[in-house]
């Protein structure tokens, strides 16, 4: 399968501190992928190197064959790219229709279009019955649930997904990794997401990528990754094995 | 021009941009710790300055005496600004926070225009015309006055935030608000103490100004105006750098006037301030705001 | 085309929008001269409040530099009429280029530069100062002496080079404000306006949904200096005269950004309740004061302080969203309309 996203040996570092050094990996095409490793592993500057928050210091990072590295945020966003923050950013005051329509306007022509679109994705997360309520009235679930309809509603090819499962409750995540499933499934949408909670990622991946100390330590199906000593070392420390 | 008299005027800006560094100074400070814009900090100043004029005129008190009680009037000021006004609202906005002083800075200005009119007045003490002479400059005595009562007063606030524990407690407020919380500082308390501190300054500088400068209620808002290009100058949280951009102001509009049309003097200090805000944000001596 | 402008606008705020504005259609034929220049203020106000909010209310720069816009399209109107007789409706284009530059300078410095919020704030009061002083020594429009025009013979209407009646400014005021009140109201629906919204909640959500923040903060700070600049030009042809001190001061920067604060800041109707809050209490309050035998200036202002305080403190919102759920007009809004 061909691959959407390429990242090819980016490196960026912060008044010194290496954060990604030379990490290369590839999101084929339909597929969804796992990033994952202990905390302070590089992985959120990783996203925000290919959204365009930062500019890698080194390396490349092509969407589809074209090379994207050191396009800002909306540009990114045009070409096919869509992200979630880990700590989700509503837009408060607006409604959760109007949340979902600023996204839908990225390719929408006119606002009636976008929010006919808007609909569908807000049935879609399930915040249906929300949908004229300000953003800063929903519960943190529903909050990562807009930020994902979002997201969605710019008709991404790849949507990029920072822990969103982080402070959801079993049931609730259950119906969150349903629903990328089914969005996998039907749509063909490619997910790249960071989690620190392995449920998730073994049960939506079909490969995973592990980041320790901003460098590529694995990479491989969630099985293979999980047996590699390397891994348990970086998330157990050397004396646990 | 022969060169004494731009080193005459270079010298008459300098002095008078130290009493400029310590009005910048109050401001500073209550930027660095409350993290609050004072717009209305040059009509505080106002405050002080008419005080000192009406203790002239009714009991022939000289400012530079004044300023002690002057300082005592402007902190209670202070203090009860932050207190009542600024802590009760300390989780607002930014720019709203903004505004309440915004509105304070309007009641003040025309408070002052309607109880002394908009006519200007001013102090002439007894060494008003006196001037020193140093080699070849010439300096008029209040300014020299003035000058060595602000480097006083900054020295003595210096040594304040250094080494006594309230102005440590201070300090730890403006670099860490929850952790003072944690470790059981009143901090609103602090802030409250702060602003009268800043406003204090302010007072004290007002009264130093008042044989130098004629006093109409405008003054106000264009001394406002003036701390705020010292302090981003200088370097917002930054006491050495209010000095510093006090000094840089004072000498540049000293010179400006003398080079250009005086009236256009203050130009400069807002050509400075765009430059500023354009290539230094943080300013000469500051640190980037976290 | 009208069926979509009313969508979502509850049918009674509808009926008392259009009672309002046949009351102020009518009013000239009812009051005096005095009554009348209030009315005129309030609809000023109204309009540059609007202009205003456009900047901060739907795009969050808090700009307190306004005046320099109004100044600008002030004296660029009336200087090309003084000088060359040019019709202030020919001569609004220079007010509006001259304007939209002055904004689309001041965006750019701001926004390239990543300065934001109270430092922006300080930046566009340096400019409006500048401009003040600059325009003190600015020999072609006289300067600090002042700009005058020549004054007019109230009998005979020139509609063309705007003299004549104050009611011509009364119509023509109230004219640009109901246009200024719809176009905002079409803007906060489109795309533009959504993208503002964005931005103002959080700019780098926005720039995560393909916005390019940059570019539309610049959108709303040239529409917003445009617009002003108008009301510029109303201001030079109606009051006849221009000195840099009044025009560009502080001061009026001030005054024009009460209305929209007090109203209701990013709301269409927030400008319109403000400025007529502000100017009728104001005036209510100087008759009384006149009949109790007291003129003195600056009392006005300190009231102009008391409101805002008292607003900013307890009804931050302003007092439009509390008034428009106790009129019932506050409705879910599906769609950006009236708010």
């Amino acid at each position: 399968m061909a691959a959407l996203l390429e990242v090819d040996g980016i490196s960026k570092s912060f008044s010194g501190l290496r954060a990604v050094q030379d990490v290369s990996f590839t999101v084929p095409e339909g597929e969804i992928v796992g990033l994952i490793g202990p905390n302070g592993a590089g992985k959120t500057t990783c996203f925000n190197v290919i959204a365009g928050v930062f500019q890698p210091d080194a390396g490349a990072v092509r969407l589809a064959g074209d090379p994207i590295g050191g396009w800002r945020p909306d540009q990114v966003c045009r070409a096919g790219l869509a992200r979630t923050f880990q700590l989700v950013k509503p837009f408060a005051d607006l409604t959760v229709m109007e949340n979902v329509i600023v996204g839908a306007l990225n390719n929408c022509r006119t606002v009636a279009e976008a929010r006919e679109k808007s609909s569908s994705v807000v049935e879609k997360l399930g915040l249906w019955s929300k949908r004229d309520q300000a953003a800063k009235a929903l519960t943190l679930p529903e909050r990562k649930r807009l930020e994902i309809a979002r997201a969605l509603a710019t008709g991404p090819r790849i949507l990029l997904l920072d822990e969103v499962m982080a402070g959801l409750r079993p049931t609730e995540m259950n119906t969150m990794v349903a629903l990328f499933r089914e969005l996998n499934a039907s749509t063909g949408l490619t997910i790249l997401l960071i989690e620190h909670v392995m449920r998730a990622v073994m049960a939506l991946s079909r490969k995973v990528v592990v980041l320790h100390h901003g460098q590529v330590i694995s990479s491989g199906t969630p099985d293979e990754v999980t047996r590699d000593p390397a891994v348990l070392e970086s998330y157990l420390g050397e004396e646990a094995l | 021009m022969p060169v004494e008299i731009y080193l005459n005027v270079a010298a008459s800006g300098l002095l008078t941009g130290l009493v400029y560094g310590l009005m910048a100074l109050g401001l500073s400070v209550i930027f660095g710790v409350v993290r609050v814009v004072n717009f209305a900090h040059g009509e505080m100043m106002a405050v002080g300055m008419y005080i000192a004029i009406l203790a002239f005129a009714l009991l022939g008190l000289d400012p530079l005496i004044m300023m002690l009680p002057i300082a005592t009037v402007l902190f209670a000021l202070g203090y009860l600004l932050q207190a009542g006004i600024i802590n009760p609202f300390i989780n607002r906005p930014e720019h709203s926070q903004f505004m309440l002083l915004v509105a304070v800075a309007l009641i003040l200005v025309n408070v002052q225009l309607i109880v002394f009119g908009p006519d200007a007045r001013g102090v002439q003490t007894f060494y008003s015309f006196d001037s020193y002479q140093l080699g070849p400059l010439i300096v008029d005595a209040s300014k020299v006055y003035a000058a060595a009562a602000a480097l006083v007063v900054a020295a003595g606030l210096f040594a304040f935030f250094k080494f006594t524990l309230l102005g440590k407690a201070i300090r730890a407020c403006a670099d860490n608000y929850d952790g003072a919380l944690v470790v059981g500082l009143n901090v609103k308390r602090l802030y409250a103490l702060t602003f009268g501190i800043g406003a204090a300054c302010v007072g004290a500088a007002g009264a130093m100004l008042v044989p130098i400068v004629d006093v109409v209620p405008a003054i106000g808002p264009a001394f406002t105006l003036l701390a705020f290009v010292i302090v981003i100058t200088g370097g917002l949280g930054s006491m050495p750098g209010a000095l510093l951009g006090g000094v840089l102001i004072g000498v540049t509009e000293a010179l400006g006037g003398v080079l250009l049309v005086p009236s256009a003097k203050s130009m400069f200090a807002f050509g400075l301030l765009v430059l500023v805000l354009l290539f230094r944000p943080q300013g000469i001596l500051g640190r980037k705001a976290t | 085309m009208i069926a979509r402008l009313l969508e979502g606008v509850p049918r009674r705020g509808l009926l008392i929008l259009l009672a309002l504005l046949a009351l102020f259609l009518v009013f000239p034929f009812f009051v005096g001269g005095y009554l009348l220049a209030v009315l005129f203020l309030i609809l000023y106000f109204a309009f540059v409040g609007q202009a205003w909010n456009i900047m901060m209310g739907f795009a969050g720069q808090l700009s307190l530099g306004h005046a320099l816009y109004v100044g600008l399209g002030a004296y660029a109107a009336a200087a090309l009429y003084v000088h060359f007789g040019i019709s202030p409706w020919i001569g609004l284009g220079a007010s509006i280029a001259i304007s939209a530059l002055a904004g689309a300078v001041i965006g750019f410095l701001a926004f390239r530069f990543g300065i934001a919020g109270v430092y922006f704030a300080i930046l566009t009061i340096a400019f409006a100062e500048f401009a003040r002083i600059g325009f003190d020594h600015f020999d072609w429009v006289h300067g600090s002496s002042g700009l005058f025009l020549p004054v007019a013979n109230y009998t005979e209407n020139d509609l063309w080079n705007l003299r004549g009646s104050p009611s011509i400014f009364y119509y023509l005021m109230l004219a640009m404000t109901v246009a200024a009140f719809l176009f905002c109201h079409v803007l906060l629906r489109s795309r533009m306006g959504y993208y503002w919204l964005a931005i103002r909640e959080s700019p780098e959500a926005a720039q995560a949904l393909g916005i390019n923040v940059f570019r539309y903060k610049m959108y709303a700070v040239v529409l917003s200096a445009a617009m002003t600049s108008l009301a510029g030009v109303v201001f030079a042809f109606y009051y006849n005269n221009l000195f840099p001190e009044q025009v560009f001061h502080i001061s009026r920067s001030i005054e024009l950004i009460l209305g929209p604060i007090i109203g209701g800041i990013g709301t269409l109707v927030g400008p319109l309740v403000g400025a007529f809050l502000l100017t009728a209490l104001a005036e209510g309050m100087r008759e009384v004061m006149l009949q109790l035998g007291v003129d003195v200036p600056g009392v006005k202002q300190v009231f102009y302080g008391v409101c805002l305080l008292l607003v900013v403190m307890f009804l931050p919102d302003g007092v439009w969203p509390p008034l428009s759920k106790a009129l019932g007009l506050d409705r879910k809004p599906t769609d950006r309309g009236e708010g």
